[in-house]
């Protein structure tokens, strides 16, 4: 159980980047006033923001990651979330082993 | 009695709903405590960035560009550049904490990592979200990361490579779940569209994270296009 000066700063200097992204977001709505543009564009915020994080693993890593994830997609419509993502992850594990 | 029973009844649901997702950070989290390990942090320095940062993507950047000594200027700035999401987040949940006091709202960001803000958004969607719904999600997941990390950390070598058994594709599966239930029809398609093509070109072309701001913005723009081409149209 040690700790380094320079590893505790660097992971200060984390925390405090993490935290001013994710209070600046809160005060920067409290300065604006919601129009119907800033209406659209906040809405817009969940799928924009999620597609752009997982969008690599869909489509430019490999055939197994991209069949898993769109076999994630069609079970998500039926199946509840644990469900789905056990299938994703069971059809991504299958497809790797089988040399995809 | 009656008082304490909705608040006590609010949590319990919030941390029902997030247990599917509790369960799928604890492979991540052992993940990243072994590799944490082979990188030289002890098991206090992991569970301490777990507990501080509490962000999964930025850790897994910051071990992929460790050094000895530390760098906090490199570690922190990758942080900010994979963590510039969480500023459209918080904008996008702050505008439906009615129910939170300004206080509150504060204590709500620290805690907004990717899995818990998606959540609170989709209640937000289908009801109120409440402070102790909130705290629900937040509580039983975030003890579940940090205890995963430290578990990770003390396991290391142990645990061998998780790819294997694709527990590396939990994390994406999550997300790709919680896309679905933000479908509202065609617009949401033209919004998807957009940010995969400019996240997948970004990543191709650009080394490092901005992808994520890429796709991000490009997603925006569509909806204010699409947006101001219905207001023309009405």
């Amino acid at each position: 159980m040690t700790l380094d000066i320079n590893t505790l700063l660097a992971i200060l200097a984390m925390a405090l980047a993490t935290i001013s992204t994710r209070i600046s977001g809160l005060v920067l709505i409290r300065h604006i006033k919601l129009d119907e543009r800033w209406k659209t564009a906040i809405e817009a915020i969940p799928p924009a923001v999620l597609m752009a994080v997982i969008a690599p693993t869909a489509f430019a890593t490999g055939w197994a990651e991209t069949l898993a994830c769109a076999a994630t997609a069609l079970a998500a419509r039926r199946l509840p979330m644990l469900a789905s993502v056990t299938l994703g992850v069971a059809t991504v594990a299958l497809l790797r082993a089988a040399g995809f | 009695m009656l008082q304490h029973s909705r608040p006590t009844g609010e949590f319990l649901a919030g941390i029902r709903a997030i247990f599917p997702l509790v369960v799928a950070v604890i492979p991540i989290g052992l993940v990243f405590g072994a590799v944490s390990a082979t990188k030289g942090l002890s098991a206090l320095e992991t569970t301490l960035m777990s507990a501080l940062v509490f962000a999964g993507g930025s850790q897994f950047v910051a071990m992929d560009i460790w050094m000895h000594p530390a760098s906090w200027i490199g570690v922190g700035f990758a942080a900010l550049l994979v963590n510039i999401r969480h500023v459209l987040m918080s904008a996008s949940i702050g505008t439906k904490m009615q129910s939170f006091s300004i206080i509150r709202r504060y204590a709500a960001m620290l805690f907004l990592a990717d899995e818990l803000w998606a959540m609170a958004e989709f209640r937000a969607g289908s009801g109120r979200l409440t402070p102790a719904w909130y705290a629900g999600i937040v509580t039983p997941f975030y003890a579940a990361w940090v205890g995963s990390s430290l578990a990770g950390a003390l396991l290391g070598a142990f645990l061998g490579d998780p790819a294997v058994i694709g527990l590396d594709f939990a994390f994406p599966a999550v997300f790709v779940v919680l896309v679905m239930g933000f479908w509202k029809g065609p617009e949401t398609g033209a919004i998807l569209a957009t940010s995969g093509v400019a996240a997948v070109a970004t990543h191709h072309f650009v080394p490092g994270v901005w992808y994520i701001a890429a796709g991000a913005l490009a997603g925006l723009a569509m909806a204010l296009w699409k947006g101001k081409v219905r207001e023309q149209a009405a």
